[in-house]
């Protein structure tokens, strides 16, 4: 047996078969078809979590995916901990592992439940009230007790073990729901041969037919009908139809984003199998046929367990053959929850009472209640709930006063009217509009090409419900381009029907401070607390929403938004259009991260970009470090070396013998065409023109702005063809940069340009044994000093590949940059090696590479220049042509700001105690006695340990430096000053004679 | 996430394809180094912010390259209109009243 609640013969799931589940720790049985909370009602259990705030118990409060309440963790090993699940959607299988959130020590009995009893301490707006001093406190002592005492479950601490997907799809017609209004929506759409997708939340298809007992379809039972139609759709070529699929996100041009469950439900996922797919779904057309959300009553403990929406009841009874009690009391404001007690009436289940708020109903459902022998009370009110873990009677009062009386009940239906889910529409950035006459927001003017239909429309009645979508869904096909329609609308043959209901606050709900009548129950937010927050000045209700956190909660609001508001409404004393409805956001339900970042997680994350050298430096036991995407080799450390160490042997290496580094990762930019030498001319401050073939310029690239965005050596290979170099960070933006102003600045010029960064690995060698490790590997290039001066470019070939080999230095060394082929490059990289293993040569890394261009004062943009920096700022003035009409950047660096005095200039900084290395970033100030807020005129941009000089190196960025000259300035640090000396940038080899040593 | 036409590829492509590239029809003086602080002032750090239409810089950065107009809604993000970069500003855009 499957729970003693279990009604025989009630129910669609008759020959399941027997799921075993636990849930903190005790086994129940329950059948497959069941969610966790059918299988929990099935064995009576109601109270299923602690609230939020309060920590009262809470039950199972609907049978869908606006629950508040039922939140569980779902466990199915370490790393597979699913916390916040709604019990109302989580898929019974064999052996799942649930377990109440939010309690301890047990869910019957929770200390935090203290709370409930100091709540004057939490009322509305407590976080910006109770806590806000002293602010010290926030850290050691209110953050860390809140978030223990309030929250919802507890996140897993281990990777996520499980995969998911991502799909993209396009379609004619896409479908959001798949009720009767969405089945026959589809079913127009998907006669006329469009791309259709329908998608459903559900497991099954039938929205409200679920428990809609009453309905007939074409000769059959709604709920038949429905399968029936599904199965039909899903045969078809052109449809699509996904269940337990929430569209979670309406963006613009009809691009819909859903999210499918693909393995929650099933007892052992295969490892085949993805946990969730994230479709992103773009539609000619869609169609929302998102039903509507049954309210709750909002009286006095209104929130103990086995109190529930009447649809919901009325679900598990029908679908489920669950009866949520045996002595049930009724409390609503509208027809529908009577069709709940007449079903369990007649399921054998005893109704107490239907409290009927209205005066003087009539209709069928009236007379059909009163015909079974319920008792029907006409214009009165629960005033409260009795019961703490499981309510045990309602108190009814006549709502203008009177008498009390007592009714003992294990479960109360409650039902205040239906909400349209205007939640993807409103999403679509659609404007909602008030009925007046039904007091529901409805979908008004419309922002994209979509539709609503039925229910989530304001659509009564199932008749006018599926005639509307089945014309609604051949509009949409019609729309899209469809040229024929052949089929035949489902005829409804009968159906149920009600509307109407109330907002706000029943006359349970208070004026008694001390009540606790629930609007929002994930956020514990009651009636008194919104009527507070008017009180206390919030005339809006998105202000009323944030001081309350009404609605604000992972349900955000599907029960409690139109509640909230009305009472905010009241106690303004204004209409409720007047108050205004809070935008609806994505997601409509919680989405995994799992289902966002899909694959791209790990090393997929961000793509990792490698050079054609890598596996050797690796191989050596390179360390590397992450520039952009790139991975560069730091250092080379030998056994028993540290990082310093190394960099220090690395250093000396290259000055005394030679070095060599990997500079693939340079960015290349090819430049070609009759006007190449122009357009360098227009991009870059130096002069080209006249730069002969075979030689090679530093050059600076500025922003329109005049200052300093990239720079690079520029060999001039041919009149028409410039082998550019930008820094390793920059290549993007600077081709970027590059084509912006040929396409729409300088259109009129003929040149190509090509990004060639991978085309071509590079190979430094520098130091003073380089030309002897190079010249026996090359072919056809004269290596002379006289052929093949210091900044200079040839082509040949080296070790038999073709060769762009530069004569350059980015060290003050004799060097050179060896490109070749990228294919070649580790094993022409391998022949350099071997040759410079016969002098002495070392490989060396990116830091090393800092510390050798930081003793000769060479500049890494980026780093000494920060986007505020000239090039006479940077002491490069030089590079600036001087006769040049028009560079970019020309006027720029005009500017009054840029040329007046007392600019930071980039200087050199020599600590008085020479093994003091300086701090990069660290602040820069005249007197150090100074108070507190100190003038600070500057900062180290680089600073390191010169093992060559035998001292610390630093440059600045210095307000007036190159006034300053021998001037002593200082680097306040928390240990304690640091005195140093301004200085020229070159710290090693002034005269610059080791560039031919 | 918006389509976008590009007039070169002469289609409709997801916005991942593509870079805003800032406000359209800004030229850059031939005689730029002449200009008063004034004109360059305006020509650089001058943008207008309507709410409503704006004429905007777009580059088709994943597909051919090329950098183009559009006119767009900054109100419901709605591209109006793309055309070629180099062409005058539309007189007349489809849809939209004056
Ligand atoms: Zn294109």
């Amino acid at each position: 047996m499957s729970g003693a609640f279990r009604i025989p013969g009630a129910g669609r799931f008759k020959q399941a078969k027997t799921a075993r589940f636990s849930f903190d720790g005790q086994s129940y049985a329950g059948i497959e078809g069941d969610t966790l909370a059918s299988a929990l009602l099935a064995n009576g259990v109601h109270l299923v979590g602690r609230s939020f705030k309060y920590h009262r118990p809470r039950g199972i409060l609907s049978a869908g995916a606006e629950e508040p309440n039922a939140l569980v963790e779902i466990k199915r090993d370490a790393a597979r901990k699913t916390p916040n699940v709604r019990a109302t959607v989580q898929e019974l299988y064999d052996g799942l592992d649930a377990q109440s959130q939010n309690r301890w020590p047990s869910l019957s009995f929770d200390v935090g439940a203290v709370n409930d009893i100091a709540s004057p301490l939490f009322s509305a707006g407590f976080y910006y009230k109770t806590f806000m001093w002293p602010k010290a406190a926030w850290k050691s002592l209110y953050e860390p007790k809140i978030r223990a005492a309030a929250g919802l479950g507890v996140s897993p601490d281990q990777p996520d073990p499980d995969h998911y997907s991502s799909r993209y799809a396009h379609c004619d017609v896409l479908v959001l729901g798949g009720g009767a209004a969405g089945i026959a929506a589809a079913l127009a759409a998907a006669e006329t041969g469009m791309r259709v997708i329908l998608a459903d939340e559900q497991a099954e298809f039938g929205g409200s037919l679920r428990f809609e007992t009453g309905a007939k379809i074409d000769g059959q039972d709604g709920f038949a009908w429905a399968q029936g139609t599904i199965a039909k759709l899903s045969a078809m070529d052109n449809v699509r139809v996904l269940s337990r699929t929430t569209a979670f996100g309406y963006y613009a041009q009809n691009f819909v984003g859903l999210v499918e469950r693909v393995s929650d439900h099933l007892k052992t996922p295969g490892h085949d199998l993805a946990r969730e797919r994230l479709w992103q779904i773009r539609a000619k057309r869609v169609v929302l046929a998102s039903g509507a959300i049954e309210r709750h009553m909002v009286f006095a403990d209104n929130d103990r367990p086995g109190i529930m929406l009447a649809g919901a009841a009325r679900t598990y009874l029908n679908h489920y053959g669950v009866a949520v009690g045996k002595n049930v009391g009724v409390y609503t404001a509208n027809d529908s929850a009577y069709a709940a007690a007449i079903d369990l009436k007649k399921a054998g289940v005893n109704v107490a009472a239907i409290i009927d708020l209205r005066d003087n109903p009539t209709g069928p459902v009236i007379d059909e209640a009163r015909a079974l022998g319920i008792e029907v009370n006409f214009g009165r009110a629960v005033i409260r709930a009795g019961g703490k873990l499981r309510v045990s009677s309602m108190t009814v009062q006549p709502k203008n006063g009177g008498g009390e009386r007592t009714i003992p009940v294990d479960a109360i239906l409650m039902s205040a009217g239906w909400t349209p889910s205007v939640h993807l529409f409103s999403q679509s950035r659609g404007k909602v509009a008030f009925n007046d006459e039904t007091k529901r927001f409805v979908p008004g003017t419309y922002a994209q090409d979509c539709v609503s239909v039925g229910a989530c429309n304001g659509t009564d009645g199932l008749s006018a419900t599926v005639d509307e979508a089945y014309a609604a869904g051949a509009k949409a096909a019609k729309d899209a381009g469809a040229k024929i329609a052949k089929g035949t609308k489902p005829k409804v043959d009968a159906s149920e029907s009600w509307s109407r209901g109330m907002l706000g606050a029943a006359p349970g709900a208070g004026p008694d401070t001390t009540v606790k009548a629930f609007v929002d129950f994930q956020n514990d937010v009651t009636a008194k607390d919104i009527r507070q927050a008017v009180h206390e000045g919030m005339r809006s209700i998105e202000h009323v929403k944030r001081f309350t956190t009404n609605g604000m909660a992972t349900d955000q609001g599907k029960t409690s938004n139109m509640h909230g508001l009305a009472i905010a409404a009241e106690t303004l004393g204004k209409p409720i259009p007047e108050v205004g409805l809070t935008t609806f956001r994505a997601p409509y339900t919680p989405v995994t991260f799992g289902a966002i970042v899909s694959h791209a997680r790990g090393p997929l994350f961000d793509p990792t970009r490698s050079t054609a050298i890598h596996p050797w430096a690796e191989a050596q036991g390179a360390v590397f470090e992450d520039v952009g995407q790139w991975k560069r080799a730091w250092y080379f450390p030998k056994a028993g070396e540290d990082m310093h160490a190394a960099v220090d042997r690395e250093c000396v290496a290259v000055r005394k013998t030679a070095g060599l580094f990997d500079a693939s990762t340079l960015g290349k930019i090819e430049v070609v065409g009759p006007d190449a030498a122009k357009f360098m001319e227009l991009l870059y401050t130096n002069p080209w023109e006249k730069l002969e073939p075979g030689r090679c310029r530093y050059g600076i690239m500025l922003r329109e702005d005049g200052f300093i965005y990239d720079d690079g050596v520029v060999g001039r290979l041919a009149p028409d063809r410039f082998h550019v170099t930008t820094t390793t960070g920059g290549a993007p933006r600077v081709m970027n940069h590059m084509e912006d102003y040929l396409q729409t600045e300088f259109p009129h010029l003929n040149v190509w340009l090509t990004s060639i960064t991978e085309q071509w690995a590079v190979i430094a060698v520098q130091g003073p044994k380089s030309r002897d490790i190079i010249a026996p590997l090359v072919e056809g290039i004269d290596m002379s000093d006289e052929a093949l001066p210091h900044m200079s470019v040839r082509e040949g070939r080296i070790c038999g590949v073709p060769t762009r080999l530069f004569r350059m230095s980015f060290t003050g060394e004799r060097g050179f940059e060896v490109n070749v082929p990228v294919d070649y490059g580790q094993a022409v990289w391998e022949a350099l090696w071997a040759e410079g293993q016969k002098h002495g040569a070392a490989a060396y890394g990116t830091e090393a590479m800092h510390v050798l261009r930081a003793e000769k004062g060479y500049i890494i943009v980026g780093q000494d220049t920060d986007g505020t920096v000239t090039p006479n700022d940077a002491g490069l003035d030089w590079a600036v042509g001087k006769k040049k009409p028009d560079f970019v950047g020309i006027r720029g660096m005009a500017r009054p700001d840029l040329v007046a005095k007392g600019r930071k200039q980039l200087v050199g900084l020599k600590t008085r105690d020479p093994k003091v290395v300086l701090e990069e970033g660290a602040q820069i100030v005249e007197d150090p006695k100074q108070a507190i807020p100190m003038k600070m005129i500057g900062h180290v941009t680089s600073s390191y340990w010169s093992e060559n000089c035998g001292r610390s190196i630093a440059l600045a960025l210095v307000a007036g430096g190159r006034d300053r000259m021998g001037d002593t300035l200082y680097v306040p640090m928390p240990n304690g000053v640091i005195e140093v000396e301004v200085t020229g940038m070159v710290f090693f080899d002034e005269r610059g004679g080791r560039l031919n040593g | 996430m918006l389509l976008i036409r590009c007039p070169y590829c002469e289609e409709e492509r997801p916005e991942l394809e593509f870079r805003n590239a800032g406000e359209a029809h800004i030229a850059r003086s031939v005689n730029i180094a002449g200009e008063t602080d004034d004109d360059f002032e305006k020509f650089f750090f001058i943008r207008s912010n309507p709410k409503g239409i704006i004429y905007e810089r777009w580059r088709h950065m994943h597909g051919c390259a090329r950098f183009f107009n559009a006119v767009r809604d900054t109100v419901t993000d709605k591209f109006v209109m793309t055309y070629k970069a180099g062409e005058p500003k539309p007189s007349k855009l489809p849809g939209v009243a004056k």
